[in-house]
């Protein structure tokens, strides 16, 4: 199917390059994406995690001064390629944000917005569309007697798994999480996590996060970023490169890398 | 890291200058305290000079005593017939003609049309003897015309029309709600030497009649009714024309517009229009609505006033309009955009939606301010005197602020009454636009945040 012919990859990132203006965000990034495995991308601030994330799925395009180079692969065909449309990548390819934002309408329309635009209009359909995302997002049992309630209304975590759930609406095949539970306290982060374990048997999941106990608590394959700098004349640079790829267990356990090594132990900067 | 060295002046006395900074605080919280004092202390001489014109003492006579025409019996035991014959004998045959128009009709006709268009047309639709269908209005008898007049308006109708037309009430005099109260005697010693058998009424100038009934050119049977229906129309065309354009050019300048040189300039050019003399866009109205575009608008009409006045506030809108896009969280673009949706599709689902009550708001303040506006409009054409209601788009009109304005310059102390208590109305609508607009914005915010 890809490139490699590996059918385990749902993703592989050939060599993405990413500018915001003239500004160098994060150079040479390739990585393959492992299907229906968690993969998280860990790192420093600044480190270009999250804009590599935001190529995935076309996003970095709404922000007019970003410029992409590089290619990456989903099912064979280059997302940047030039017969593409981001639209049709974004349905297939969803994303959870750092902040819940929830539409500022009731549950039901929410997790409906997204067939919606994709035409479905059928009362029935849309129900069943909308219990069913509710379900797989563990919310259906909180919610379901009171769907035309506000998504505002809702605790922070549940308005997180309303997100998921309005994600999951769309039949995306992978799901970016831009560190989807640093906004949450710990017993909703447990929930989201446990979330994410049960949907990985049938999505392929990316997450970016600052905690490394939740990348080593819910990840199969772990991507530390770093920053390089140089000393410029006038002002100092500094991007994003991809330092080490590999299981999460090698990653936290036996390092390849000392740059790694020093930041998983906490002796970064 | 080193100690650190002092750098303050060691004889500074911090407790006496606290006091003066503490004292200067105090000034300048002063002045602004000031500042409301004066807003409110203008904002209530405002209202009470409006106020005191409108409510007062007024002296008051019949142009004709109505028993002189009767031969002493009160008008309304007369029979139907008595009551025609009565107006028969104190009206004219041209005054007669003219009710047709204004009473029966009540739609603004050329003369021609008028004079040249047999009854079966001119009164289509309305009552009137067989035996005039075919005839012209100029050849019909005072008999005929009466008769027309009263199958149509009823008794009650002919009683008002002797009453308002012959009969006639008319004010001498009228003094201010302040003089009223603490001149009573000086006045009543006024009204008996000067107007005896003039009655003296306690009574406001603002009545539910005040607002039906139709202009006229004596104060005290003038009405505002065309006036207020000018307003409305006029309303009704701005907004419907500036609210759509408006807000498609702030979504275009908000939404798909880049950061270009030739979009900056023309931002900020809109910008500046906002801030263009009202009297500037009326004369634009004049050359394009007016003149240029006669056919379309029929000159001098509501359509064109409605225009002129829609792009008067269009700019208003689209900078309102284009905050409350801008105020959109870019998370909801985002959330929209991340589940496969199209540009236009996050706008009408997303922007829109949440930019509404902004959008709202910004339009509503911008027709409260158009509808008080004065100059485009006696630019643009609005009459001063008219006496029939604006049937539609290309009707003559006038509107409240035109007759404040035409009303506070005639010489009679009775027309600035009225346009006095024309100001109350007009505050009175200025006042429920802007709290309906806030009604309005908490209205979506609870709905928005559930």
């Amino acid at each position: 199917m890809s490139a490699n012919g590996s059918s385990a990859y749902a993703i592989e990132i050939k060599n993405l390059t990413v500018y915001y203006g003239s500004k160098l965000a994060v150079e040479g990034v390739s990585m393959p994406i492992y299907s229906r495995k968690i993969t998280a991308f860990i790192g420093p601030s600044g480190c270009g995690k999250s804009t590599v994330l935001r190529s995935i799925n076309r996003m970095n395009d709404l922000i007019p001064s970003a410029r992409v180079e590089g290619e990456i692969y989903y099912r064979g065909q280059n997302l940047y390629g030039q017969q593409v449309d981001p639209v049709e990548v974004r349905r297939r390819i969803g994303m959870v944000f750092q902040k819940p934002n929830p539409f500022p309408k009731s549950i039901y329309e929410n997790v409906a917005y997204g067939p919606r635009l994709l035409g479905v209009r059928k009362k029935s359909q849309l129900d069943d569309i909308v219990e069913t995302s509710l379900k797989q997002a563990a919310l259906w049992d909180e919610v379901k007697t009171d769907l035309k309630k506000s998504g505002l209304a809702l605790s922070g975590g549940q308005q997180q798994r309303l997100c998921i759930a309005r994600a999951l609406a769309v039949e995306p095949e992978v799901i970016l999480m831009d560190e989807p539970a640093s906004a949450l306290d710990p017993i909703s982060t447990h929930s989201i996590e446990e979330l994410m374990k049960s949907l990985v048997r049938n999505y392929t999941i990316i997450i970016v996060t600052h905690n490394m106990q939740q990348a080593q608590r819910v990840s199969d394959y772990t991507a530390f970023f770093s920053i390089r700098k140089s000393e410029d004349t006038y002002a100092e640079k500094r991007w994003g490169v991809l330092v080490e790829y590999d299981t999460t267990e090698a990653i936290f356990q036996r390092p390849k890398m000392q740059e790694t090594e020093d930041y998983i132990g906490g002796r970064f900067g | 890291m080193s100690v650190r060295t002092r750098t303050l002046p060691a004889d500074m006395d911090f407790k006496a200058d606290l006091a003066r900074r503490q004292r200067r605080g105090r000034l300048w919280q002063a002045f602004f305290f000031m500042s409301i004092g004066v807003g409110i202390l203008a904002l209530v001489a405002l209202l009470g000079s409006v106020i005191d014109e409108v409510i007062g003492y007024r002296a008051v006579a019949y142009q004709v005593d109505p028993l002189t025409l009767t031969g002493g019996r009160p008008l309304e035991d007369l029979s139907d017939d008595e009551l025609l014959a009565v107006l028969n004998d104190n009206m004219t045959l041209a005054r007669q003609r003219v009710m047709i128009r204004d009473r029966v009709l009540n739609t603004q006709v050329t003369g021609v049309t008028l004079t040249q268009t047999p009854m079966r047309q001119l009164l289509a639709g309305k009552a009137f003897p067989e035996a005039t269908a075919d005839r012209l209005l100029p050849e019909l008898t005072q008999d005929e015309i009466s008769q027309i007049l009263a199958l149509n308006l009823g008794r009650d109708g002919i009683l008002d029309l002797i009453n308002d037309e012959i009969v006639g009430v008319e004010v001498l005099q009228s003094w201010t709600l302040s003089e009223s109260l603490f001149q009573r005697g000086a006045i009543e010693a006024t009204v008996a030497e000067k107007y005896p058998g003039a009655r003296l009424e306690f009574g406001s100038w603002l009545t539910l009649d005040f607002l039906t009934r139709p202009m006229s050119s004596t104060p005290a049977q003038a009405g505002i009714r065309t006036a207020l229906l000018g307003t409305l129309w006029l309303m009704v065309i701005t907004i419907a024309v500036a609210f759509p354009i408006g807000v498609g050019a702030a979504i275009y300048l908000e939404e798909y517009a880049g950061d270009t040189r030739l979009n900056r300039i023309v931002e900020t050019n809109i910008r500046n229009l906002a801030g263009v003399p009202s009297i500037i866009y009326g004369l634009l109205g004049l050359a394009v609505f007016v003149r240029a575009l006669s056919d379309i608008t029929g000159g001098r009409s509501v359509l064109a006033a409605g225009l002129t006045m829609a792009l008067l506030v269009l700019p208003v809108i689209i900078i309102n309009a284009q905050e409350a896009i801008r105020a959109v969280p870019s998370s909801l673009r985002e959330a929209s955009y991340g589940l496969g949706a199209t540009q236009w599709q996050t706008i009408w689902n997303t922007v829109l939606p949440a930019a509404m009550p902004g959008i709202l708001t910004g339009t509503i303040l911008a027709s409260s301010r158009a509808i008080g506006e004065t100059a485009p409009l006696i630019v643009v054409g609005a009459s001063t005197l008219i006496f029939l209601d604006p049937t539609g788009p290309t009707s003559m009109f006038t509107a409240l602020p035109i007759q404040i304005y035409d009303w506070t310059k005639r010489p009679d102390p009775q027309f600035r009454d009225i346009a006095a208590a024309t100001i109350v109305v007009l505050l009175a609508i200025l006042l429920s636009l802007n709290a309906f607009a806030i009604i309005l914005r908490q209205r979506f915010k609870k709905k928005l945040q559930g």
